[in-house]
C-alpha cells in the first residue's frame, strides 16, 4: 500500500470509475460527459471504458435529465447525474427541490430517491455572472437532500461512495478551482465519512470554518496568522446539510473566537447559519464578535480584479481573524 | 382519431363501467366533504374525465409503473389503490396511503407501482422518463405510463422529456389529459397550435388523438400504445380529448366558461355513453346501473367511516421521511481497484492547467 500523487479532478474520476466497476447499477449522465470527456475532463477516458449506456450524454436539457436521475434511482439504479454548473442547476430546480427532497416524504416513506447529483460552484476562473456562482447555501436549505462539498483531494476520492450508499438525494458541489489541486493519498483511498466536519489546522486562538473552495484560502490565511503569532484552528464543514454544528461548538469552546467564511453572499447564506447557531449554543464561549468573510454582494464580475476584490481572499481572512483576537496580538 | 372498436365482452364492459362509476361517485362525496370540512388543502376533481383512467390503465401490467398528476384521485383507484387507504390520505390519516404526508395532490403506492401524485404541472414527466429508463438499462419489458394534462404541454420540461424519451427510445407511453383548460386558461388562449398529438408527433413519436369520452376508443388507443411501447419502439403519446365538469380546485369559482360549454360535454357524458350502449346490446338491464351506484355507494360509505375513525400520524413523527432512517456505510472489505486511483490513462489532462479551458464550455442560453 502506497501513496499516489492525483489531483482533484483525478479523484474525482477515480470515485467515478470505481462505483461504475463496483455496481452495475450506477452509471453516470450529464451534459458532455461521454464524447467530449467532461467540461472539467473529469469523465474523460470514461465513455471509452463503459460505454455510452453507462457514460450517458445528456441534452442540454436539465429538467429532463435531472428528473431522469430521480426517477432512475426510484426504479432500482444509482445514477451520478452530472450538471455543468451550480447555475445551470437552477433550470432542474423544480426536479431537485420539489421531487429528489420531497419524494420520501410525501410518500410516508414508501420512495426512497437515491440519487446522486454533481456540479461545479464557485468563482475564481473569470466566468462571469452566469458561470460563477457559489449557490450550495440555497441547497442546504432544503430538507431531504444532503449537500456535500469536497474540498480536498482524499474527499474527492472518498465522498462519492459514501454518498451512493445513501438512500437519500445527494448533491456534491465540486469548486472550480480546485480541479487541478494536486495531493499525496493513499492508493488505496475509500470512503469517507459524510456526517463529520473536520479539523483541517488545529490551533488555540481563533477558529476558522470554512468549507470548499475557501478551503485553501483560510488555510494560507492561517500560515499568515501564524507568523503573528496567531494560531487559528481551521475547520472544514464539508457537509453544509446537516451541519456538523456539534464539531463548530466544541472549536468555539476551544478558541472562543469564530470567523466564518463563506464563498456565498453574506446575506442568508450558510455563515448566517452558522453564526446563529454559535450565538444560540455557545454565546458566553465567545471572546469576540463572530467574524463573517462572504463573497461581496454583486453579480461576480469578470475582470480579474474585480473578481478577486469581491472574493473572499486570505488577506480578508486574516485581518477578520485578527480583529477577533484584538490588535494587541 | 382512434375508432372504438367493441370486440370487449359483457363481464369486461361491466368493469369499464364499475370502474368509472367507482371514480365518479368516490369524487363527488369528496366534494361533499369538503364541504363539511372533513377534506381540507387543494381538491381536483376529474369528474367528466373517468374514461380516461379507466381506459388507460387496465392495459398495464402489474410490473408497469404510473405516474400521475394533482388531479389522481382517478387513477390511483383504477390502479387498484385502494378506497379505505385513498380517502384516508384525503383525511390526513396514517392509514392513508402516503401516511398522512400526501393529502389529495400526492396519493403513492410503492406497492402497486403508483408514483403519485405530482402537484408541480409536468413535475412527473422526467420521472416517468427516469423510470423507463431504469427499465430500459435492465432489461426489463415494462412501460411506465405518465399522466398530465395540457397546460403541462405547455412547460419546457414536456418538450426536454418528448426528446428524450424518443432519443433514447424509453417505454414511456405520454398519456396527456386534454381536458382543454389549463386551470382558468383554454387551450386555444394558451397554445399556438391546439393539435397536441400532431406537435408531440414532430418528436418523432407514434402520437394520436382519441376521443377521451369514448372509454371504448381510450382502451383500444391505450392498448396499441402500450403494445407498442413495449415492443421497445420508444414512447409513444396519446392526446386524450376530454373535459372536467367541475371547476379547476374548490377554491375556482368557474367563471372562465359558459355553462352551455358544460352542459354540452355532459351530454356525451361517458358514463352515460357507455351505459347507453350496454343497454342497447342487452348487457344492461333497467335497474342495473342504480343498483351499480348503491352497491358502490356502500363501497364510498364505508371508506369514509374507516377514514373518519381511523388514527392519526403522531406528532411526535412529525420528521419521519424527511431522511431515511437507516443509510447503508460503505463496505470497508471493497477496496477500489488500486490501478483505478492512479492516473495512467492516455489523453490525461496536464497537472499544470486544465485541458480545457473554461472559454470552452459549451455555451448555454
Amino acid at each position: 500500500m502506497g501513496l499516489v500523487k492525483l489531483t482533484y479532478r483525478e479523484a474525482m474520476r477515480a470515485a467515478i470509475r470505481d462505483a461504475l466497476r463496483r455496481d452495475d447499477r450506477v452509471f453516470l449522465m450529464g451534459e458532455d460527459v461521454g464524447r467530449y470527456g467532461g467540461c472539467f475532463a473529469v469523465s474523460l477516458g470514461l465513455l471509452e471504458e463503459f460505454g455510452p449506456e453507462r457514460i450517458r450524454d445528456a441534452p442540454l436539457s436539465e429538467g429532463a435529465f435531472v428528473g431522469a436521475g430521480i426517477g432512475a434511482a426510484m426504479n432500482g439504479m444509482r445514477p451520478i447525474v452530472e450538471i455543468m454548473t451550480v447555475n445551470f442547476s437552477l433550470l432542474a430546480l423544480d426536479q431537485i427541490v420539489n421531487n429528489a427532497a420531497t419524494l420520501l416524504h410525501m410518500s410516508g416513506g414508501q420512495f426512497n430517491v437515491p440519487v446522486v447529483i454533481r456540479m461545479t460552484t464557485g468563482a475564481g476562473r473569470q466566468l462571469a455572472a452566469q458561470h460563477s456562482h457559489s449557490l450550495e447555501g440555497w441547497y442546504a436549505h432544503i430538507p431531504g437532500l444532503r449537500i456535500l462539498t469536497p474540498a480536498t483531494v482524499e474527499d474527492a476520492r472518498g465522498m462519492l461512495w459514501t454518498a451512493l450508499c445513501d438512500p437519500d438525494p445527494v448533491l456534491v458541489f465540486e469548486h472550480g478551482s480546485l480541479y487541478n489541486a494536486a495531493a499525496q493519498i493513499d492508493e488505496n483511498a475509500g470512503p469517507v465519512d459524510i456526517d463529520r466536519a473536520l479539523v483541517r489546522r488545529p490551533g488555540r486562538d481563533v477558529t476558522v470554518a470554512t468549507y470548499g473552495g475557501m478551503l485553501p484560502r483560510c488555510l494560507e490565511a492561517a500560515e499568515d496568522l501564524a507568523r503573528d503569532g496567531v494560531d487559528a484552528e481551521v475547520i472544514d464543514l464539508r457537509t453544509l446539510r446537516p451541519l456538523d454544528d456539534a464539531m463548530i461548538l466544541d472549536s468555539v469552546r476551544h478558541t472562543h473566537r469564530l470567523v466564518v467564511v463563506d464563498e456565498g453572499w453574506r446575506s442568508g447564506s450558510v455563515s448566517a447559519e452558522i453564526s446563529t447557531r454559535v450565538v444560540e449554543q455557545a454565546f458566553y464561549d465567545l471572546d469576540a464578535p463572530i467574524e463573517r468573510v462572504c463573497t461581496a454582494e454583486v453579480p461576480l464580475p469578470y475582470a480579474r480584479h474585480l473578481e478577486e476584490a469581491a472574493l473572499p481572499g486570505p488577506v480578508a481572512i486574516a485581518a477578520a481573524a485578527r480583529r477577533t483576537v484584538g490588535d494587541g496580538r | 382519431m382512434i375508432e372504438a372498436k367493441s370486440g370487449l365482452n359483457s363481464e369486461e364492459r361491466r368493469v369499464l363501467l364499475r370502474d368509472m362509476v367507482r371514480v365518479r361517485r368516490f369524487e363527488d362525496r369528496c366534494f361533499e366533504l369538503y364541504t363539511t370540512g372533513d377534506i381540507r388543502g387543494f381538491l381536483h376533481l376529474y369528474v367528466g374525465e373517468e374514461a380516461v383512467a379507466a381506459g388507460v390503465i387496465p392495459m398495464l401490467r402489474p410490473e408497469d409503473a404510473v405516474v400521475s398528476t394533482y388531479r389522481e384521485h382517478g387513477h390511483a383507484l383504477v390502479r387498484g389503490v385502494p378506497m379505505d387507504a385513498v380517502m384516508a390520505e384525503m383525511f390526513g390519516r396514517r392509514t392513508g396511503c402516503s401516511g398522512g404526508r400526501g393529502g389529495s395532490m400526492h396519493l403513492f403506492d410503492g406497492e402497486r407501482r403508483f408514483y403519485g401524485g405530482n402537484a408541480i404541472v409536468g413535475g412527473g414527466l422526467p420521472v416517468a422518463v427516469g423510470l423507463a429508463l431504469a427499465d430500459a438499462m435492465r432489461g426489463r419489458r415494462q412501460v411506465t405510463a405518465c399522466f398530465f394534462g395540457d397546460g403541462a404541454f405547455a412547460e419546457g420540461v414536456f418538450h426536454e422529456c418528448a426528446n428524450l424519451a424518443t432519443l433514447w427510445r424509453l417505454p414511456v407511453l405520454f398519456a396527456c389529459e386534454n381536458n382543454l383548460y389549463a386551470m382558468g386558461t383554454a387551450l386555444a388562449r394558451s397554445h399556438s397550435n391546439t393539435d397536441l398529438a400532431l406537435r408531440a408527433s414532430s418528436y418523432g413519436m407514434p402520437a394520436w388523438p382519441v376521443d377521451g369520452m369514448d372509454v371504448f376508443a381510450v382502451r383500444d388507443a391505450a392498448a396499441r400504445a402500450v403494445e407498442v411501447v413495449r415492443a421497445g419502439g420508444g414512447p409513444c403519446f396519446l392526446e386524450l380529448r376530454t373535459y372536467r365538469y367541475r371547476a379547476h380546485s374548490m377554491y375556482d369559482p368557474d367563471l372562465y366558461r359558459d355553462k352551455g360549454e358544460i352542459k354540452r360535454w355532459k351530454e356525451r357524458d361517458p358514463i352515460e355513453a357507455l351505459a347507453d350502449r350496454m343497454r342497447a346490446t342487452g348487457d344492461l338491464a333497467a335497474g342495473d346501473l342504480e343498483a351499480l351506484e348503491r352497491e358502490v355507494d356502500q363501497e364510498v360509505d364505508r371508506a369514509v367511516a374507516v377514514a373518519g375513525s381511523a388514527p392519526l400520524e403522531p406528532v411526535e413523527n412529525l420528521t419521519r421521511f424527511v431522511h431515511s432512517e437507516r443509510r447503508s456505510t460503505p463496505d470497508p472489505e471493497q477496496r477500489p481497484v488500486p490501478e483505478s486511483v492512479r492516473p495512467s490513462e492516455s489523453g490525461q489532462p496536464s497537472e499544470s492547467g486544465q485541458r480545457r479551458a473554461p472559454e470552452s464550455e459549451p455555451a448555454q442560453s
